[in-house]
């Protein structure tokens, strides 16, 4: 926490509303993410955490407030120019293109940054995806695709990633696959923001955690507190 | 009916086919990626064919480059009414793009009624392509025969540019899943500007081809483009090879009725369609949504 004050933080949400179609989804959302932290938003389904990632990403069909990222304000710039700024985008459906074999589909992300990595580190990293690297996207199962979601957004160098749900579904032994993956992506510097059912999962990860309720942040708890907030945690999530 | 004839008809049939696939495959594209029913395609067709014509009377440019050019002018054409019009009707309903495009047609067509009349203009076949090639079994005038390799090219160049390359990745990509596309940091806007371009060059380079062929005239887009849009139902939306081989199959099969039952040769199209909407709606290559 000390840091966030002293070094701009890559990410700046202040006061954002947001609607999807008709309703109105995020009712004044602030939040801030410095470099190399990782931070987990948390919620009960419907809270607005994939609505919020999408805010960040500029998908969201209409979003007011002020969203900065790496110090430029985004509100009015389109999702193409959020993503160039170095941002990398991993959603929730893990958007793998049926059109697209596994290599097209790592190789489609423009790169946005140096510092990414190659696509044979990234295959060393997964070699099952290199075992199928011809196979159409979907073909794939959903621990692979969910690999190739994430792998798909570290060669493009983005420095902010924002990981909606990347364990939902998927069997215990690919979940700690992928905790070691995003141990990895932590490792290397990068700034994470994960939205994430699992808390188990999220409270080895990150730095610290957001609590979204009805599209608000009504708290936010430190990598530290955990443990002695167990009990407000487990009632904000209903476990 | 005599060997002659069959293999005529043939080769007409095979000529009108290689025209539905440049102007299908180039429908696909746009609907692809746009969503947009492209009425207007026929409209781009003559556009390439008036083009040939007119730099030919104009400017004293000859076919091949004509062959270059036209594809070009009619691409540019085509980006400049999708960053201004089509832009409008994205986020309306499917409807919205199909009148709008009607309106492009019926305003460009318009315009050539008013400033050229109706009358087809001929236009002389290149003299490299003049004369015939004597197979034996018949003449095949080297002018058809370059039609359809040309045809074959282009559409294989196409098919090449979107299975093989990296624009062609992003640009499935973008039909697939375009928000998607847009948060990895792909300009999906301009993708749709190129895509239409293309898609509209396609027909345009079809007009070229026909002009030594068709007499250039304000309406010979009009007459083709029904029987386009029969065949790409039949062929059904889904694939870029799907539609080349039906249209193809389809010019063989209209060559084919003209020599066994001459007064259905315009109608064997429809009545394939017609069964065809019956047993496979989504069409032969399409997917059902």
């Amino acid at each position: 926490m000390t840091d966030a004050s002293v070094s701009s933080p890559v990410l700046a949400v202040e006061d954002v509303a947001g609607h999807y179609g008709d309703s109105h989804i995020l009712h004044g959302v602030s939040m801030h993410v410095s470099p190399g932290e990782v931070v987990t938003i948390v919620g009960r389904n419907g809270a607005g955490k994939t609505t919020l990632l999408r805010a960040i990403m500029g998908i969201l069909a209409k979003r007011a407030g002020s969203i900065k990222v790496f110090d430029r304000e985004t509100i009015a710039f389109a999702p193409e120019k959020i993503a160039r700024l170095g941002v990398g985008y991993v959603p929730e459906e893990r958007g793998i293109y049926a059109t697209l074999d596994v290599t097209e589909n790592l190789m489609l992300p423009p790169k946005v940054a140096e510092g990414g990595m190659s696509v044979e580190q990234i295959y060393q990293l997964f070699p099952n995806l290199h075992e199928r690297r011809r196979s159409p996207g979907t073909r794939l199962s959903g621990g692979e695709q969910q690999m190739l979601a994430i792998a798909r957004v570290l060669r493009t160098g983005a420095k902010l990633l924002l990981l909606d749900e990347p364990t939902e579904g998927l069997a215990p032994v690919i979940v700690q696959q992928i905790g070691a993956t995003i141990e990895l992506m932590k490792k290397q510097g990068l700034t994470l923001i994960l939205v994430e059912q699992n808390f188990r999962f999220a409270s080895r990860l990150a730095d610290r955690h957001y609590v979204m309720e009805n599209g608000r942040i009504v708290d936010e708890i430190e990598r530290s507190q955990v443990t002695a907030r167990m009990d407000a945690i487990k009632s904000y999530l209903g476990i | 009916m005599s060997m002659q004839a069959l293999f005529g008809q043939l080769l007409v049939g095979l000529i009108n086919g290689s025209f539905y696939a440049m102007l299908s495959l180039g429908l696909a594209i746009i609907f692809g990626l746009l969503g947009i029913t492209n009425i207007a395609q026929g409209a781009f067709y003559m556009l390439g064919g008036f083009t040939t014509w007119l730099l030919f009377h104009w400017a004293g440019i000859g076919y091949f480059w004509a062959l270059l050019l036209v594809p070009v002018i009619v691409g540019l054409v085509g980006a400049a009414i999708e960053k201004t019009l089509l832009r409008q009707v994205y986020n309306l309903d499917h409807m919205y793009g199909l009148l709008l495009t009607f309106g492009i047609m019926m305003f460009i067509q318009g315009m050539f009624v008013y400033f050229f009349a109706t009358a087809g203009r001929p236009y002389a076949v290149p003299s490299a392509l003049g004369g015939a090639y004597n197979l034996g079994f018949m003449y095949l005038p080297k002018y058809r025969g370059w039609v359809v390799l040309a045809s074959v090219v282009f559409c294989f160049a196409t098919w090449f540019a979107i299975e093989k390359t990296s624009l062609g990745r992003t640009l499935r990509a973008a039909t697939e899943n375009p928000t998607l596309t847009r948060a990895f940091g792909v300009n999906v806007p301009g993708l749709m500007t190129i895509g239409f371009g293309i898609g509209v060059a396609l027909a345009g380079a079809a007009g070229v081809l026909a002009a030594p062929i068709y007499p250039v005239s304000p309406l010979m887009g009009a007459d083709l483009i029904i029987v386009v849009f029969a065949v790409v139902v039949v062929g059904g939306m889904g694939s870029i090879l799907g539609s080349i081989v039906t249209s193809m199959m389809l010019g063989l099969l209209e060559g084919l009725t003209k020599v066994v039952y001459p007064q259905g040769s315009n109608m064997v199209i429809f009545v394939i369609m017609f069964i065809v909407l019956l047993i496979r709606p989504a069409g032969l290559f399409g997917r059902e949504r």
